[in-house]
């Protein structure tokens, strides 16, 4: 048995350490919001925060999380700050097809969470390791940069 | 970004506002979330996985499958599973489980579906494919064979060559596209025995293309078929056919063993085997009067279609006809192909042979300019075709063609005509820079009279009608909420949300009352595949009759429904496909794309410093959602022209990962200055046009134009990756 921290509570995980995250959170623990995009770190669809930095599931064995803090767009939704970028991704049109959306809010809450107020090249910078195909980029980097002035205090 | 883009305000209230007023996407929320289900995220009961065993020769033949002795609750489906082994695209030539003849590296075999996916990998692993190999074609430029060929002229271009002051005459090249949707594919089938129905969910772009191909494929009734589309997680064309191969095999699967059965791709598995943008090679010759302007263009188009030719002569017909693109070219003698190689199967991807062309033409154009003295801007201005002008089929230019409000428009947005002189002069030292502009356009809906259906011909040959059109259903609840029943798909570019805003608008209800669900065979009618640029223009215009409708008709607190079916335009010239004469489009929308770059000429390597694009899309819907094609298309067309490099050797697609094809980051791409230029069109709701396609069309051009500049070099292949701007800017002209 595995325990770690996973979205605010305290589980085990049946799964072998060499298991990758990605598959314990979707299939054991239902978690779907996470996606595999290629399997091999190159995407970020995967993307969730491990002791709050952005880690790719896809290629972290379960090993890896034990003892750590685990949270995924099902616990990080459930916060004040993550409705400040829900609301800012609509406004600025940042979603588009969806798929790498949950990783790029979770790229978001790593860079905002120590670095509260970013500049343009900082965001960039941070979403960086999360592809996305729809919308070129630029409106996912204004939401985030609207999200770190509108969400001011939050973070 | 001009001002009426910047940090739009978001409400529902759109009543009396303008349609474009930008309103919360309608599943913003499930997305953003991670509610939304794709495909990989449903939960089916007794589901099995797969795993395929592949071709890994070019071509020959199977002479022996040796499969490993399959486990309980194991399974192997091949070709003998299928009452008709071929998958239906516009012919019916890809078998679903290759059992003879093998044409391309990474045809399905076999396929084992089971339990666990894992132990599926490793019994194809352990299956033994015996071949007797054939001569195989790798390469486009040694295909001979090709599967079909087009041909049309306008005017007498033999004249205007015999007359010509001079001819000039250059050789394009393209390079493959891949779609790179970030959710790769996937479908689930489940066969209902009791009710005998065998059912598909997944994701894709054409419901009804899954629904024809598996009632071929199986000899199967209408009614015998469910097909339902999963949230879809990006496509751009790579949904459009690919679906309906998947699919059959996972009916197959399903039939056989009477679990669900899950086919789902990994990102190297669908980068090496599905279809992409066809690789091109387009020989350009153009007859010049004394002062260098075009009076006739030879055009000869070959596209890599690859082992199989699926759509590839749909996507052909596109290019041949944006041969002279937005240009005004009195004789024309254009030629086109699709040729037969031993390399997986090309298709759709947004453009759909317009980015090849365009390319082509916009570069000629640079290119003649520089050897007449004159700016490209200059030169482009003398040729530029107008409302009333013939098109390259001898149709018309039917609606107004606001190039010149666009022009001014990018001078305004990126001073393009300054920044040109200025990179013109001599450059020194390691880091160079150039501007370059391309002007486009992108015929909106399917291409002739695909719309109607296929005519009816009386005994003189004459078109008296057509025999299809799509339909749809509003169905309104005795709550008043309307429901938008089409067979159009959302797969991200924001067709619920569009679409619910035509009909609320109609209907004077809020946004919130009208709904548009993933489409399921079973409920909605054919509204047509989600293709072309077509959804907004055709089935929107529908949605539009049908909502007028429904609100003459409207009586509180009743169910009612409401059905409408296309009517094709009454202005256009019938189009003949025989001959390529006639309107191909009812209507064009026109892009302008401007790449600002700087170039390290040490290393060849080159990076975007500033963009701009300026589109007439008709009237737009929601000016956010336009945005975001905008913004999405540029970024691909960029990625196109400059660092998407794919190429197949000995057969074999060289890249199939995110390690090395590469798509653009958000490090490599820069904030896009874009506008609209309102130009209502009267066929379509609200004035709209097609607009998801041509923001992919021009930028490459645009891309390798600044290069250009930069070099003090001429290029004419695409993507210009630092190997060829090296060879270039050594030795002139590069391969």
């Amino acid at each position: 048995m595995i325990s770690f921290t996973l979205n605010g509570e305290k589980v085990e995980s049946r799964g072998n350490g060499n298991e990758r995250l990605l598959d314990v959170l979707r299939e054991e623990f239902s978690l779907t919001g996470p996606k595999e995009g290629c399997g091999e770190g190159e995407c970020g669809a995967c993307a969730v925060l491990m002791d709050g930095r952005l880690t790719n599931s896809c290629i972290t064995p379960l090993a890896n999380a034990a003892g750590r803090e685990v949270v995924t767009i099902e616990g990080y939704s459930r916060t004040d700050r993550y409705r400040v970028l829900e609301k800012c991704f609509a406004e600025e049109g940042a979603v588009q097809c969806g798929f790498c959306t949950p990783g790029m809010v979770m790229a978001a809450e790593g860079l905002l969470s120590v670095d509260p107020d970013p500049s343009e090249e900082d965001v960039r910078l941070a979403i960086s390791g999360n592809l996305c195909r729809c919308t070129g980029y630029n409106m996912i980097i204004k939401a985030i940069m609207r999200a770190s002035k509108e969400g001011k205090g939050l973070w | 970004m001009s001002d009426e883009n910047r940090s739009v305000k978001i409400s529902s209230e759109q009543q009396g506002a303008d349609i474009s007023y930008p309103v919360i996407k309608k599943d913003h929320y499930e997305k953003m979330k991670g509610e939304a289900e794709y495909i990989r995220d449903v939960p089916f009961e007794g589901l099995y996985e797969s795993a395929f065993v592949r071709t890994t020769i070019p071509h020959g033949r199977i002479r022996k499958i040796n499969l490993p002795d399959l486990p309980e609750g194991y399974h192997s489906i091949g070709g003998e599973d299928v009452p008709f082994n071929r998958c239906h695209s516009v012919g019916d030539e890809q078998p679903v489980f290759t059992d003879g003849e093998v044409r391309f590296i990474g045809e399905a075999i076999l396929m084992i579906a089971g339990p666990e996916k894992k132990i599926c990998e490793e019994l194809c692993s352990r299956t033994e494919v015996e071949y007797d190999e054939l001569p195989a074609v790798l390469e486009l430029k040694d295909a001979t064979e090709s599967y079909q060929d087009y041909h049309y002229d306008k005017g007498d271009p033999d004249k205007a060559f015999r007359e010509a002051h001079e001819v000039y005459s250059e050789t394009f090249e393209t390079g493959y596209q891949e779609q790179a949707y970030i959710e790769p594919q996937g479908v689930v089938s489940v066969y209902d025995r009791e009710k005998d129905l065998l059912q598909i969910f997944g994701s894709m772009q054409c419901p009804y293309y899954v629904h024809g191909a598996l009632k071929i494929a199986f000899e199967r009734d209408d009614s015998q078929v469910r097909v339902v589309q999963t949230v879809t997680g990006g496509a751009f064309g790579g949904k459009e056919d690919y679906p309906s191969l998947v699919s059959c095999r996972a009916a197959a699967a399903a039939l056989k063993t009477g679990h669900p059965v899950r086919i789902s791709y990994g990102r190297r598995e669908d980068m090496s085997v599905t279809t992409k943008r066809h690789p091109a090679i387009l020989e350009y010759s153009a007859a010049l009067d004394e002062q260098g302007l075009i009076t006739g263009l030879r055009v000869r188009i070959r596209l890599d279609a690859g082992g199989y030719p699926g759509l590839s002569c749909v996507v052909l017909q596109r290019s041949v006809i944006a041969a002279s693109n937005v240009y005004n070219v009195p004789n024309m003698d254009v030629s086109g192909s699709i040729m037969y190689t031993n390399t997986p199967s090309n298709g759709a991807f947004r453009g759909f042979g317009g980015p090849q062309s365009i390319f082509a033409v916009e570069t000629l154009m640079n290119h003649l300019a520089a050897r007449y003295g004159m700016t490209p801007l200059e030169y482009r201005r003398k040729h530029f075709f107008k409302e009333g002008d013939v098109t390259s089929t001898n149709g018309r230019v039917h609606q107004h063609v606001p190039i010149p409000e666009m022009l001014e428009k990018a001078e305004e947005l990126i001073d393009y005509s300054r920044k040109y002189e200025e990179y013109g002069k001599p450059q020194t030292g390691r880091y160079r820079r150039g501007i370059g502009m391309s002007v486009f356009f992108h015929g909106c809906g399917f291409t002739g009279s695909g719309e109607a259906g296929v005519p009816i011909k009386d005994e003189n040959g004459n078109i008296t009608g057509y025999n299809g059109g799509s339909s749809l259903k509003l169905v309104k609840d005795n709550k008043d909420r309307v429901e938008i029943l089409i067979s159009n798909t959302d797969m991200g570019q924001g067709l619920k949300t569009t679409f619910s805003k035509i009909a609320s608008k109609c209907l004077g209800i809020p946004y919130e009352d009208v709904t548009v669900k993933n489409p399921d065979t079973q409920r909605v009618p054919n509204s047509g595949p989600t293709v072309a640029s077509r959804s907004i223009m055709i089935t929107g215009k529908l949605v539009e009759r049908a909502a007028l409708k429904l609100k003459a008709q409207w009586i509180p607190g009743e169910h009612q429904e409401i059905e409408e079916k296309y009517i094709h335009p009454d202005f256009l010239i019938p189009w003949d496909n025989d001959t390529f004469q006639g309107d191909a489009y009812p209507a064009f929308s026109y892009g302008l794309n401007v790449a600002e770059v700087e170039l390290d000429t040490l290393t060849g390597a080159s990076r975007l410093i500033d963009a701009a694009g300026v589109f007439d899309v008709g009237h737009t819907i929601d000016r956010t959602i336009m945005l975001g094609q905008a913004e999405g298309g540029m970024l691909q067309a960029f990625g196109y022209g400059s660092m998407e490099k794919m190429e197949s050797r000995n057969g074999r697609l060289m890249q199939n990962s995110f390690t090395d094809y590469m798509i653009p980051t958000s490090m490599d791409t820069v904030p896009f200055r874009i506008a609209f230029i309102d130009n209502p069109y009267s066929w379509g709701p609200f004035g709209a046009k097609g607009a998801g396609e041509l923001t992919l069309d021009g930028g490459a051009a645009a891309y390798e134009a600044a290069l250009e500049e930069a070099m003090g070099r001429e290029m004419s292949a695409i993507p210009a990756t630092p190997e060829r701007v090296l060879k270039a800017l050594d030795g002139g002209t590069e391969g």
